[in-house]
């Protein structure tokens, strides 16, 4: 019997649930597969798969250059050479077999995300050192919430200061870790 | 009696106050994850694994286990609220959910799903205690032989198993297998792929594997994927079911407990599974199944009741085989590698504190979620308001400084990241990193007990086949690999069947 406070925002409720309204499973199925990301075609099973095959090829020729030995005395190759000789042949299968799958993701305008995600992580990873955790730490949350997030600056400078202070908090004073740190 | 002791002094550990702290902290971390959509409790596991690092083994374990099926509760709420799967396994209980939280019954549906999910985890936590031990008494006399097959059946089965395309899950494996091997050979004491790196000689921790591919990958992953902003709730009362959907649910419950126990004690089985199999049993059982989607109340008790029996279950093979039946096991697998501790038929009888602590934590916990589900499942709902603009940076934060933590090294957190960007390569081109994550936890034993096998057996693979144990798990490893195979192929001479069923759609949106 505990009833929930509710927000002002019934209205768009309603409007919300009648233009989604009764759907049955298949239904929902059906709308959540067009919400997906576009699949990939060919091209992107090619790649991936020749990326397998190029892994798992070097893999073969390190294992060999390792000694395999016999499987009753096996030389430190053998095992590894065995795993590669599977790799190549998947990599092969899903090279031809995979064609028409459809189970990759498109790079779309949104995989820029990620993209910018990716360079502040390694810019932070690259920085901790130098010049400790915090000044990165503050400068990603900014570039997430605000750029990739799109929250209003306010809100962005707020929690970021208040991520970062709580983390030094945590890890610096807290349980005294050797974190990096400038101050 | 002899038999209850150690289950009793289990229930002594659990009731140290550290470990009841633990607990309680594991269940609502779940939860708040289960209610937020996006980071999984795979995902939380692998970022909190530093945090275990300072704890007793049983401490730890029971606080990532109470992540695990705490997450199965959290996820029903967003299911039945905003019609948005908040875990994977709590997909199908949209169906229904939602539509009773339409006709003003989302009460109703969050308390039953409550209900069931105590139930079903309650029983499993029994079949477990009775089951475990017999489990592990049987798998005592395996050797090495029995060891290869039953590894290479359980990823096997786990590649085959998972969404989306099987050739991708098996390279994955195969992958993990490879990342295994770098390092020292145990046997020879050689280099392999080190390329001259001392920081690679001791062989690749899992923890930066596990925290990269699950922790930043999905990290990453969801920033391109736009969560839609969640809705104001609908109002949420009288969350006690009333005697009638009570006795409408109970053969659900019923039911769900003993299908999902069942399915979670599968390789390559688990809550996913369980609650798609019980929503179709439960359509396929009921007199009008038509009421499924409409908001019948079997609809959401059986799913619910199935996954949480089922994430319980699924600790059986781990605790007493020593293979994780999932990826979330292979991380407690993980996990209990860093403490020392490996996994396996003689942990019941060497490490009884650890093995009943961490069974009868499960009842303390499903206590601790039913209370957090009924009378405070306001307070949940609540935390739907945090943005997930603000959350990323929050995870992707503490993923990095945990990393650091491991061993005070930055190479530790230069793995994570690199491994963050081949968990989101490797979602964005359709491969599952479950697979890698648990072939590589079960690489070193998989090479290790195949050698010692082929000296025992002076080199000839045939003797697998002597022993009846290995055997057998072999000819059910061929089985398995070929039946797709076969399956397809008479597929496509009757392609003109367009028997698509929703839940295989389903499976392919998780």
């Amino acid at each position: 019997m505990i009833p929930v406070k509710e927000t002002p925002a019934e209205p768009a409720v309603e409007a919300d649930a009648a233009e989604a309204d009764d759907l049955t499973p298949e239904q929902l199925a059906a709308q959540w597969e067009e919400e997906k990301p576009p699949a990939a075609g060919a091209l992107a099973n090619a790649a991936s798969s020749l990326v397998v095959l190029g892994v798992g090829i070097a893999a073969v020729v390190l294992s060999v250059a390792m000694g395999l030995g016999t499987p009753a005395s096996p030389q430190p190759g053998l095992w590894p050479f065995i795993i590669s000789c599977v790799m190549v042949a998947l990599g092969l299968f899903q090279l031809i077999a995979g064609r028409h799958n459809r189970d990759a993701e498109k790079f779309t305008r949104m995989s820029t995300a990620p993209l910018t995600g990716l360079v502040t992580l390694a810019a932070m990873v690259a920085l901790m050192p130098l010049i400790g955790f915090e000044l990165p730490a503050l400068v990603l949350c900014v570039i997430w919430m605000r750029f990739l997030g799109g929250e209003t600056w306010r809100a962005t400078l707020v929690v970021s200061a208040s991520v970062v202070i709580a983390f030094y908090g945590i890890f610096v004073l807290a349980l005294g870790t050797s974190i990096p740190h400038l101050f | 009696m002899d038999f209850l002791n150690p289950v009793i002094n289990g229930f002594v550990v659990v009731l140290e106050p550290t470990n009841l702290l633990y607990c309680l902290i594991g269940v609502v971390i779940g939860m708040l994850i289960g209610v937020l959509p996006g980071l999984g409790p795979a995902a939380t596991i692998a970022i909190l694994l530093p945090l275990t690092y300072n704890v007793e083994p049983v401490t730890a374990i029971i606080m990532l286990a109470g992540i695990f099926y705490g997450a199965q509760y959290g996820g029903t709420i967003t299911s039945v609220l905003l019609r948005l799967p908040g875990e994977a396994s709590s997909v199908v209980t949209v169906f229904d959910g939602y539509q009773m939280a339409k006709q003003g019954k989302a009460g109703t549906a969050l308390g039953l799903a409550a209900i069931g999910s105590f139930i079903g985890g309650t029983a499993a936590i029994i079949g477990l205690t009775f089951l475990a031990p017999i489990v592990a008494s049987f798998a005592l006399d395996f050797g090495p032989p029995e060891y290869t097959a039953l590894a290479l059946l359980g990823i096997l089965l786990v590649a085959t198993i998972s969404n989306g395309s099987k050739a991708k899950a098996l390279i994955a494996a195969a992958l993990g297998l490879l990342l295994a091997t770098v390092g020292r050979d145990i046997f020879t004491g050689a280099s392999r792929f080190t390329f001259g790196n001392l920081q690679l000689a001791d062989g690749i921790d899992f923890v930066p594997i596990a925290m990269g591919l699950f922790g930043l990958g999905e990290i990453l992953y969801n920033l391109e994927e736009r969560h839609r902003a969640a809705k104001a709730p609908s109002k949420v009362t009288n969350v006690w079911p009333s005697r009638n959907d009570l006795k409408q649910a109970s053969g659900a419950i019923g039911r769900g407990s003993v299908l999902g126990f069942f399915l979670g004690i599968l390789p390559g089985g688990g809550a996913t599974i369980a609650s798609m199999a019980s929503y179709a049993m439960e359509k396929k059982r009921a007199k009008q199944p038509e009421r499924f989607g409409k908001g019948a109340p079997e609809g959401v008790a059986g799913p619910e009741t199935a996954n949480n029996a089922a994430a319980t279950s699924s600790f059986i093979p781990l605790l007493t085989l020593g293979i994780p039946a999932n990826a979330t096991m292979a991380l407690m697998f993980g996990a209990l590698l860093i403490q020392g501790v490996t996994p396996g038929p003689q942990l019941v009888e060497q490490n009884p504190e650890l093995f009943w602590g961490v069974v009868n934590s499960m009842y303390i916990g499903n206590i601790l979620l039913l209370i957090m589900s009924l009378p405070l499942v306001g307070i949940f709902v609540k935390i739907l308001r945090v943005r997930a603009a603000i959350l990323a940076p929050v995870t992707a934060l503490i993923t990095l400084l945990g990393a650091y933590t491991i061993n005070n090294s930055m190479f530790d957190v230069t793995l994570v990241v690199v491994f963050g960007i081949v968990g989101y390569l490797m979602k964005k081109f359709g491969f599952e990193p479950g697979p890698l994550v648990l072939a590589f936890v079960l690489g070193e034993l998989l090479e290790s007990s195949m050698r010692r096998s082929l000296l025992v057996f002076g080199g000839d693979p045939t003797g697998f086949f002597g022993r009846p144990i290995s055997a057998t798990l072999l000819v059910v490893f061929v089985l398995v690999a070929v039946l797709p195979v076969i399956r397809g192929a008479a597929a496509k001479r009757k392609a003109s069947t367009p028997a698509v069923t929703a839940a295989s759609e389903i499976k392919e949106k998780v």
